[in-house]
């Protein structure tokens, strides 16, 4: 991985296309494993599994039943292979579902001192008082959420921010009334498999009339080996209610490839605004495309109340393969629904994501805005719908899609498909595909800016749109790991 | 500072550079003129080390260096500026961003501590100053939406924060109003000192009316054909090209 001699040291003759061609890498900054005393269970999927994670999480017999469904459901499916990506088949006996960091038998509400460090070497403190400023953190590693800071504080307001495995304990009617009631089990292949082992989440909710004070943020980390991650988040925003919401994520560098089927539910009623902001940096694999993480995800949101927002915001850098679309439902009339994706790949990564529009109301509208950037030999494909059923009158699609090639031996794809059912809507899509300009690079050479830091600022300048949609603390994180992920294709 | 002795270059296997020798030493103004096609873009394309060009033969020495040697970025911190005839626009990346990363990737180069926020922005402001370029400018995005005019005002802006030891002025007359023009012009001057150079590669005597040579070339199908003080500048005007082109029939 770090192949610092790689690096092409400021040579004298230098070859712009061939130090864009050179993959070289940089050392993906998170790839550490943390050395604790974890709990797996046997690798291996069948009823008595499903069971077992139940009994270990301590369910009640409804969750226990909607696993057991979904595991029966998801036995009469395949495999789906629709996308633009090589997914070899996965053997689902290989993996083991469940895996937990130990706690101390003498200290069961203390954090292990490893996992502490863990996060603290990934930015995120656990500690309240050592958090910069309004932001509230679920910290999740492998299966089990270990940490979910300022809980009390925002409990005052009514807003719920807790894993999802204490929300099936203490909020068992909250979380038996949405769960599933966007994404259903029957939804596809991964959506089952996720209902049927899922392990911890998020959960939030924000009561009527209640503007979320602080960001809420879940950072995920994958340790184990050999093991999947199947997260479950559920957000639901009541009447008049708004928060804003990240999500972070990254993993150890592993040969193998490691499995992340998560669920993301939301709901929005009436006038309440979501915003979900993603920074994904799974492990991606080496620069020959060996190990890395299969990010396969079904996010969705339903925009249920009258003029109801969802806005999601992501920045894909991370992950050997990522399947995803982010999408919305708008059923409320006037309801709203934005898409905003910057999605980098650059060795053997292989992208496959959009979002779905689906407008059911009068009067909704939705924004896409999606920049692919493609590097090395990846593949980047934007795969997008949006469906104006025919009482969506007088609704509106803006679609925005850009890709930018940085080698010639990427790809960049997009597969839009729009259906309008109605003839008072409009719905407008822009294309465009465009290479790195060697006039740019060569402007910011003669001001001193080496190549590499020039391909960051015009592939920052490019995402820019975007980023800017990031909540602040946020948005430099995610600069900063677009140039860095960059720093590997150009030189 | 600079010397070129016999250097050659070509573009896609065709020699457009065919043996300049020039001379500039701190203090001078020289000014480059040339019918169009002459070579005069290409001269400074290939002193800042554009890719699209290669050097097929001589040598060009800078403050003792081996300047054809160095890559684009070390010619710039070393000293060496082009205000570009076609400035590019980059879309997204504001211009303090851009000029940070300039101002600091050459601190670097010195060993210098980045310049702290606050200091950048003062240095800025100063700097915007001498071409008048408004805040609002300087907070765009690079060239991006500027008029022409603006443009070439804030290439001469950029010189100003970067405070080169050569700058090479490539036709940043061109596509300029006459008040543009005398503000570009005005702030040539003022960045003037005499431990600095320019080269200022001009079609019209006009901008010479503003930035005074001291020492006038003509560039002619890849040669310098005549080199004289600044009256040359004057005749050129007066007599047209095509009076070099009937001195060099053999050309």
């Amino acid at each position: 991985m770090n192949n610092a001699q790689d690096k092409i040291p400021a040579p004298q003759q230098r070859d712009d296309e061939q130090i864009l061609q050179s993959a070289a890498q940089e050392e993906y900054k998170y790839g550490f494993v943390t050395d604790v005393d974890t709990h797996v269970i046997p690798k291996g999927l069948n009823e008595d599994v499903v069971r077992l994670i139940s009994r270990l999480k301590g369910e009640p017999e409804w969750l226990l039943d909607f696993r057991l469904k979904a595991y029966r459901y998801w036995l009469t499916l395949e495999m789906p292979t629709w996308g633009h990506v090589n997914l070899p088949p996965i053997d689902f006996q290989a993996i083991s579902y469940y895996a937990a960091p130990k706690k101390k038998e003498d200290a069961p509400k203390e954090i292990d001192p490893e996992v502490k460090k863990t996060f603290d070497k990934l930015g995120i403190p656990l500690e309240e008082q050592m958090r910069l400023s309004g932001m509230a953190v679920d910290a999740v590693m492998d299966s089990v959420s270990v940490r979910t800071t300022y809980r009390e504080k925002l409990a005052e307001l009514g807003v719920i921010f807790c894993s999802i495995s204490e929300a099936v304990k203490d909020y068992p009617d909250l979380v038996r009334k949405y769960l599933g009631s966007v994404v259903p089990y029957r939804d596809n292949f991964f959506a089952a498999l996720n209902s049927a082992v899922f392990s911890d989440g998020s959960f939030v909710y924000i009561p009527k009339g209640v503007r979320c004070p602080m960001e809420l943020s879940t950072y995920f980390r994958i340790n184990a080996a050999e093991t999947g991650q199947f997260e479950r988040t559920l957000i639901v925003a009541d009447d008049d209610a708004y928060v804003s919401y990240l999500e972070g994520c990254t993993a150890p560098m592993r040969d193998e490839n490691q499995l992340h089927a998560a669920i993301v539910e939301i709901v929005v009623e009436d006038r309440a605004e979501v915003k979900y902001s993603t920074v994904q940096n799974w492990y991606p694999g080496d620069k020959d495309g060996r190990g890395g993480i299969y990010n396969l995800v079904t996010k969705r949101g339903l925009c249920r109340g009258y003029r109801s927002k969802l806005s999601w915001t992501q920045v894909e850098t991370g992950s050997a393969i990522t399947w995803k679309y982010p999408s919305c439902v708008l059923r409320g009339d006037y309801s709203t629904g934005e898409f905003y994706s910057v999605a980098l790949t650059r060795n053997c990564q292989e992208a496959d994501t959009g979002t779905k529009m689906i407008h059911v109301g009068h009067h909704t509208s939705s924004t896409i805005v999606s920049k692919g950037i493609s590097a090395g030999r990846s593949q980047n494909s934007y795969r997008g719908m949006v469906k104006i059923a025919p009482n969506a009158a007088h609704s509106r699609n803006y679609t925005q899609c850009d890709s930018l090639l940085l080698t010639p031996t990427s790809g960049a794809h997009t597969f839009p498909v729009i259906e309008v059912h109605n003839d008072t809507s409009v719905v407008e899509h822009e294309a465009t595909t465009s290479k790195i300009n060697e006039d740019q690079i060569f402007y910011c050479n003669q001001r001193g800016i080496s190549t590499e830091d020039a391909v960051g600022l015009i592939v920052n300048g490019y995402a820019k749109e975007v980023m800017s949609k990031l909540p602040m603390e946020f948005a430099v994180e995610a600069q900063k790991l677009l140039s860095v992920s960059l720093e590997g294709s150009v030189g | 500072m600079l010397e070129i002795k016999d250097l050659r270059a070509s573009i896609e296997g065709k020699e457009i550079l065919k043996g300049i020798n020039l001379n500039v030493n701190a203090g001078e103004v020289h000014a480059i003129m040339g019918p169009n096609g002459s070579g005069k873009s290409t001269l400074s394309a290939v002193l800042t080390g554009n890719p699209a060009f290669t050097v097929t033969g001589g040598s060009v020495t800078f403050n003792g260096k081996d300047l054809l040697a160095l890559s684009p970025e070390d010619r710039a911190h070393e000293g060496l500026f082009l205000s570009f005839q076609y400035p590019v626009e980059i879309p997204g990346v504001s211009m303090v961003n851009f000029m940070r990363a300039a101002i600091n990737e050459k601190r670097k180069y010195y060993g210098q501590e980045p310049l702290s926020a606050a200091d950048f922005l003062k240095l800025m402001r100063e700097k915007r100053a001498i071409v008048q370029l408004d805040n609002k400018l300087a907070s765009r995005a690079v060239n991006e939406g500027f008029s022409g005019g603006e443009k070439k005002r804030n290439e001469i802006f950029q010189m100003a924060m970067l405070e080169p030891r050569l700058s090479i002025l490539d036709e940043t007359d061109s596509g300029l109003d006459i008040d543009a023009l005398r503000i570009v012009a005005h702030g040539v001057n003022t960045l003037k000192t005499a431990n600095n150079a320019s080269i200022v590669i001009t079609h019209y005597q006009r901008l010479l009316d503003y930035i005074k040579p001291d020492f006038v070339h003509v560039l002619y199908k890849g040669r310098i054909v005549m080199s004289a003080g600044p009256e040359l500048a004057l005749e050129l005007e007066e007599k047209g090209y095509d009076w070099i082109k009937e001195m060099h029939p053999e050309l």
